[in-house]
């Protein structure tokens, strides 16, 4: 018996993940959220914001790949940003990035319909050069942008007359599945002293927290775990009813982990109870 | 001479480029952002040089009909029809071009992610063995990794998302920063070989 099951064919496996990650979804269970210090210390910094005063970047350095991860993540912060009246700059190192930053934008938008491009919030376009962007923002966003997204000049948008460099931002929140994020912290935190927080997947977070000891990044969200414990500062705090999109996220992963580590210990039985009679067989 | 000038354009510029960080004067800032928007340029053209590249593969892989050309001809397909719906008709929130990326390429790039999700349930089954020490090491941390970064993990034992963070925070970070160091003196030294002309790989073969 343990020797079939070591040789389960693994489209059953696919079968049971398949099932415990869509399951949830249709059902959604309501795990609460603890919320870890990483992620409070993004949203105290953002919710001391003065608001209608510097801005709160936002930018999405990754394909659409890690949607289901970051998304949620820079849906709450600009919620967040919104409730709190604090302006918002979109944007994106990367081609893709743009693209997405303007579904996230309809998206919130819909909850905030009083929202006014260029009063409340900038949506950049793509401009190629990834850290010389960065750089050439510290000097001058105007410079590097000479339109938003839309085609309008950045120096008729009320919003950008004020904000001219890093030194009207509040906080840099980068989101990335890979280390992308850290092309802020080299140029935006260490030469210009910008505040950057990181958003990033959960494979790719062990990564940042060497940033997050010395200081260079002021927080960190941590995959969907982090998204969720955003969500929940925001409903929790703001008394701001949403749908939680990545709190109902966290019961399937809850579920699928649980589920791999019955896998892993099957896994593990199977193998030693198999080597065992092999031993005593010769 | 077409390996003397980019390498000699190469040191002269990433050692003024070098000298100018240190010098917060007033010429010194002109020229670094003289230099700023120069690097953009290159972005621009570097997107140009990409773009040509990458019809070239294509165009020779279905030119001479080589293994797998059904996809080069799928893929040229798609980068000029797209890039003509977006240059025709625009790239605005409710164009053609941002429906494609909605509803297809969103799907498709989210869904090749989500498979990582069923392999890594099909490995945790078949690879992950306590064989030895390491591995059993390696096995407990996953398990309380897991456990620590969902919400029942809390339920069973209330400091278990605390032991994660300290974790991630201590054994972890001391990891990751010994590969950073490495990794930084590593980039260090490859731009020095780059500047002295030591390292030519990024001359494209003509430095052979």
């Amino acid at each position: 018996m343990w020797e079939k099951l070591l040789n389960l064919d693994r489209r059953w496996i696919f079968l049971i993940t398949a099932i415990c990650v869509i399951i949830p979804f249709l059902f959604p269970i309501g795990f609460p959220t603890n919320v870890t210090p990483p992620t409070q210390q993004i949203y105290d910094k953002i919710d001391n914001t003065k608001p209608n005063g510097p801005a709160v970047i936002v930018t999405f350095e990754s394909d659409a790949s890690v949607l289901p991860e970051l998304y949620p993540m820079a849906t709450a912060i600009v919620k967040h940003c919104f409730i709190k009246n604090v302006r918002v700059i979109l944007m994106s190192l990367g081609m893709q990035g743009v693209g997405i930053m303007q579904m996230v934008l309809e998206d919130v938008k819909k909850e905030f319909p009083d929202k006014k491009s260029g009063i409340d919030y900038v949506l950049m376009p793509y401009v190629p050069g990834s850290g010389i962007v960065i750089m050439r923002m510290g000097e001058d966003i105007h410079k590097i942008y000479n339109v938003d997204y839309y085609g309008v000049p950045m120096d008729s948008l009320l919003m950008m007359k004020e904000i001219r460099n890093f030194s009207q931002v509040s906080l840099v929140v980068a989101l990335a599945g890979s280390g992308a994020w850290a092309s802020w912290v080299v140029y935006a935190n260490q030469r210009y002293g910008a505040s950057v927080a990181a958003g990033v997947t959960a494979v790719a977070a062990p990564d940042a927290y060497p940033f997050l000891q010395t200081h260079q990044i002021i927080g960190l969200l941590s995959g969907l775990k982090g998204a969720a414990e955003y969500e929940t500062l925001v409903e929790d705090n703001l008394n701001f009813k949403t749908k939680k999109v990545a709190c109902i996220g966290m019961d399937t992963q809850s579920i699928i982990h649980i589920v791999m580590i019955i896998f892993i210990i099957l896994g593990n039985i199977a193998y030693f109870v198999v080597r065992r009679q092999k031993k005593n067989v010769s | 001479m077409r390996k003397l000038v980019p390498l000699r354009i190469c040191l002269v510029c990433g050692i003024v480029m070098l000298i100018q960080f240190f010098i917060p004067h007033n010429y010194s800032q002109t020229f670094f952002q003289y230099a700023l928007d120069w690097l953009i340029v290159c972005g621009v053209f570097a997107v140009v040089i990409g773009l040509d590249s990458n019809f070239r593969l294509h165009l020779t892989r279905i030119i001479r009909r080589k293994k797998g050309w059904g996809y080069s001809l799928i893929t040229m397909v798609a980068v000029l029809s797209v890039a003509f719906i977006g240059i025709k008709f625009g790239i605005g929130a409710d164009s053609l071009f941002m429906k494609i990326y909605r509803n297809v390429e969103v799907p498709m790039d989210a869904t090749m992610f989500s498979l990582l999700g069923f392999f890594m349930a099909s490995a945790s089954f078949r690879a992950f063995k306590a064989k030895n020490k390491e591995a059993t090491v390696l096995l407990i941390i996953a398990v309380l990794m897991m456990l620590g970064r969902i919400p029942i993990g809390y339920f069973m034992w209330d400091k278990l998302p605390n032991l994660v963070e300290w974790i991630m925070m201590y054994p972890n970070m001391a990891a990751q920063r010994g590969i950073l160091l490495g990794v930084g003196l590593g980039a260090a030294a490859m731009q020095l070989k780059i500047l002295l002309g030591i390292e030519r790989g990024w001359l494209g073969g003509a430095g052979d």
